[in-house]
């Protein structure tokens, strides 16, 4: 992968100086290289990769695999985009295998939950089947480690 | 009571224990300590490697190897020096397996070396060469390098240490604490010095796969050489294989097969496990590697970049993992600086002087560290040193 990319993966953070120090440019052409991903769309977001489990939110994930009858012409296209639109969904993709979308909802309870379910997936003309699970512990997101990482214990033991 | 002065070894006695561990120890009492200061790298062994190993855990394999080592990895080694160097090496009879490239140092030392024999060292270089040779009973010839010839051994310094007691010269390249390498145009004066002499040379080559920008060059590939020349090398830094203990030496016949009776009964034979782990990194590892030189190299360039705009001159080394920043400006002599940062700061560096006394008003830093880890400690020191210059440099 692209050296720029990966690095603004592992942290979005670094300042143009420290990137350009990295990759032996200058801060202005990582800027301009920054400025063409971002306009061809292959840097589509800058977020923070958050542990809810330390925040003040209560909340809960879930994760639920839907099988759906494709249709016509759009295929899946026009199912995943309604329900991409639903605030609570954090993301969603088209999967191989036993099933076909998958879905990430990050809601109040479980009783939230089975209501998105119940009333806004399961009842899409073209859903033929949920199942839901719930996250217990996430321990590493988008690269990041969630829990402690190993210790570095090189020349301790 | 017994009385241990009588008991000791005089010179086991003398030797002064590592510099580098004077810090680690220090750290180790105070919280939040950010540490710059180890010498081994931070990514964990590849997997296939690892694999390697426990397959053989599995098979059984735990009994003794030959005394060289299984003949297997000696192939594997002899065809990857090959590779690496242009020359190859009998894996028969001009090989030996190794507890890490230290095992290696060690053996080509006591190999070559009598009393009052004369051992070249340049310096700033790795901390045991000297130990070694004084306890081999031979007099270590210190060369002072100097960052004004990029810290490279040069002929003339060369020459005017040379005397009809030099035994053997050391070249620790790529050099560490500096990061220092030697081409093949400034290797040439040098074999050209020790053509026609008996002088052997060890080359320390623990380093070679950690070069940046060009490929790292062998004595061994120069007319003249390979005769007397210990090769030495090993899996530690190149494989991040530090704790598997796994080094090797290549040497002519005539020289070798002293050093394998030292190891047979020292020794007896290298970690067997390791070994088999060791011939997978040989022959399948490349792309792990290139990654992990892919990455030293970005940390490589942040830091020689940040210790600049910090005002701390920095060499910009193209081996090994460390760089070896200059702290004269300060006023501080190596040793008070890397005390007060480590007190003040929680920063964790080890003073240049620790690889020999030229390395005085130089500090090593690794940056076998993630980014993340090294940004916080450029912060630190950015702090430290803003503090000393409004102190007016002095004490505090």
């Amino acid at each position: 992968m692209d050296k720029l990319l990966s690095l603004l993966k592992t942290n979005a953070r670094l300042s143009n100086q420290e990137l350009a120090a990295m990759l032996g440019t200058t801060a202005e052409e990582v800027d301009d290289r920054i400025k063409e991903l971002e306009r061809k769309g292959i840097i589509k977001g800058y977020t923070a990769i958050v542990d809810e489990e330390l925040t003040q939110n209560d909340g809960i994930a879930a994760y639920i695999e839907l099988s759906v009858t494709p249709k016509a012409q759009v295929g899946y296209d026009d199912i995943a985009r309604l329900i991409a639109s639903y605030p609570e969904v954090e993301s969603i993709s088209l999967m191989s295998g036993g099933y076909d979308l998958a879905v990430t909802l990050r809601c109040k309870n479980i009783k939230d939950a089975s209501q998105i379910v119940a009333q806004r997936l399961a009842t899409i003309d073209g859903v033929i089947s949920t199942s839901t699970h719930f996250f217990l512990q996430k321990y590493k997101e988008n690269g990041i480690m969630l829990v402690d990482p190993m210790p570095d214990e090189r020349g301790q033991e | 009571m017994i009385d241990y002065t009588k008991l000791l070894n005089e010179t086991a006695v003398d030797i002064k224990p590592s510099g580098i561990r004077k810090y680690f120890d220090i750290a180790a009492t105070l919280d939040d300590v950010i540490s710059l200061g180890i010498g081994e790298p931070d990514f964990y062994t590849p997997w296939p490697i690892r694999q390697a190993a426990i397959k053989a855990l599995e098979r059984g394999k735990t009994f003794y190897t030959s005394n060289a080592g299984m003949i297997k990895l000696r192939e594997a080694i002899s065809d990857y020096t090959a590779l690496k160097t242009g020359v190859r090496y009998n894996p028969a009879h001009e090989i030996i397996v190794t507890v890490g490239g230290s095992e290696a140092i060690d053996l080509a030392i006591r190999t070559i070396v009598s009393q009052q024999d004369e051992v070249i060292i340049p310096e700033p270089s790795f901390v045991c060469y000297k130990p070694i040779v004084l306890l081999s009973g031979g007099v270590p010839v210190p060369i002072k390098t100097s960052e004004e010839h990029s810290f490279k051994l040069t002929a003339d310094a060369l020459k005017a240490a040379i005397t009809p007691r030099t035994k053997l010269l050391i070249l620790p390249y790529p050099n560490n604490p500096t990061g220092a390498i030697m081409t093949k145009e400034d290797l040439e004066p040098i074999a050209e010095i020790l053509r026609g002499t008996n002088i052997a040379v060890l080359t320390d080559e623990i380093y070679s796969e950690l070069t940046y920008g060009r490929k790292h060059f062998s004595i061994i590939g120069l007319d003249g050489m390979k005769e007397r020349t210990i090769y030495v090398n090993g899996f530690s830094k190149a494989f991040s294989m530090t704790g598997w203990r796994l080094g090797y030496m290549c040497a002519p016949e005539e020289i070798l097969k002293h050093s394998l009776k030292i190891h047979q009964y020292g020794i007896m034979s290298s970690p067997t496990v390791s070994q088999y782990a060791a011939i997978e990194a040989l022959t399948a590892c490349e792309e792990d590697v290139k990654m992990m030189v892919s990455e030293y190299d970005m940390r490589r360039k942040y830091l020689v970049n940040a210790f600049n705009s910090l005002g701390l001159h920095c060499f910009t080394p193209e081996g090994a993992f460390y760089v070896f920043p200059s702290i004269k400006s300060t006023g501080l002599s190596s040793d008070e600086f890397c005390e007060r940062l480590l007190y003040h700061k929680r920063v964790a560096v080890i003073p240049g002087n620790a690889f020999g006394d030229c390395g005085e008003g130089f500090v090593r830093v690794s940056y076998a560290y993630s980014i993340n880890h090294l940004r916080e400690a450029i912060k630190r020191i950015g702090e430290f040193l803003t503090e000393l210059k409004n102190n007016g440099y002095k004490d505090n």
